[in-house]
């Protein structure tokens, strides 16, 4: 029987793909719930995408800054920074493990057997450098002659874009095919990297490159849902960091960057009560109980 | 255990919800719907 969590992820991406009338349109879906961001990363010219991506909402409002000021539009991204700090706030990186499409493909992909392998820690800190560099930065800074820069996470490296947009609508209007440069030849070979890296380590691109993941992050030790480790209760088996599908360990401490809240060591690794999670500094009834004995 | 502190936490919930209104009411909201009904082309690598 499926997991809560997988059902979830399930249901999740379903919704945010939900458009399926896409293979008779031939082209993405233009309603008005566009206007809302979904909370993972999914990518809005995805032709069967009902909602936004925030990080290109964002993105774009980066890039018009300059001529959306000169028009005496007063658009600096409110609205997407409100929407992601909230659900920050709220529940730190959770969304990447219930409902993020592309974090659900990453798991699903690692099922395949190989030898596993573990990321370096440094190449964590990469999602940091995309966020500030790739979604802030490059196109707050650098713009053409009107003052129009461009979404450089979504245009040069974004695999989720390439997977459910780019393959997708080349398929869908074969006129694109004779467009088609070496910026999308470059994002094929990233997008296929991933892919196979998936294979070999645990959710490659939220740890490495992931930006809306490092938004998120940045929440993790303040957020209202935040993990408990009862130190006196671990016995260091590191069971949790075994099973652990971003390669957390969490015997180190609770609330790390890249715990992603799916709960997975809580509820089938750790048999010591060594780990469990409180809301707004309350623990649910069924926590309250002592660790068991062993 | 030492107990945590959410001050910090209700403060940053304040500040977001602030963000997130302001936003909608400045039209950011349609300015969201604008770019996604639309096909990005060169924003997925393509042109």
């Amino acid at each position: 029987m499926l997991d809560i969590r997988r059902l979830i992820q399930i249901g999740a991406t379903v919704l945010s793909n939900a458009w399926l009338l896409f293979p008779f349109t031939k082209t993405i879906y233009q309603g008005k719930l566009k206007s809302i961001c979904v909370p993972g990363l999914n990518c809005y010219s995805c032709p069967a995408a009902v909602g936004s991506c925030p990080l290109g909402a964002l993105q774009t409002f980066f890039a018009n800054l300059r001529p959306t000021l000169a028009n005496g539009s007063y658009h600096f991204g409110l609205y997407v920074i409100g929407v992601l700090g909230l659900i920050g706030t709220l529940v730190g990186r959770m969304p990447c493990a219930w409902v993020c499409p592309f974090g659900f493909l990453q798991e699903l992909i690692h099922k395949i057997p190989s030898p596993k392998l573990e990321v370096p820690g440094v190449l964590t800190w990469g999602k940091y450098v995309a966020l500030a560099l790739l979604v802030v930065l490059l196109p707050l800074l650098v713009v053409d002659m009107l003052g129009y820069g461009e979404n450089w996470f979504c245009k040069y490296l974004c695999p989720a874009g390439t997977l459910e947009a780019g393959l997708p609508l080349i398929y869908l209007q074969p006129q694109l095919r004779g467009v088609l440069g070496w910026v999308f030849a470059f994002k094929v070979v990233i997008l296929t990297a991933f892919l196979l890296a998936m294979v070999f380590t645990r959710r490659p691109f939220c740890r490495t490159l992931c930006p809306l993941g490092a938004i998120y992050s940045l929440f993790n030790k303040v957020s209202l849902f935040r993990m408990v480790h009862h130190p006196d209760n671990c016995v260091l088996c590191k069971e949790c960091y075994r099973n652990c599908p971003m390669g957390v360990k969490f015997y180190q401490g609770a609330n790390q960057k890249d715990c992603i809240r799916c709960l997975r060591c809580m509820r089938f690794s750790c048999k010591f009560g060594a780990i469990s999670y409180e809301v707004a500094g309350n623990a649910p009834e069924d926590k309250k109980q002592p660790a068991k004995e062993y | 255990m030492v107990k945590t502190s959410y001050r910090i936490t209700y403060i940053l919930l304040l500040l977001f919800l602030i963000l997130l209104v302001t936003g909608i009411n400045t039209g950011e909201v349609e300015a969201v719907l604008e770019k996604g009904i639309s096909i990005c082309l060169s924003c997925i690598g393509i042109e």
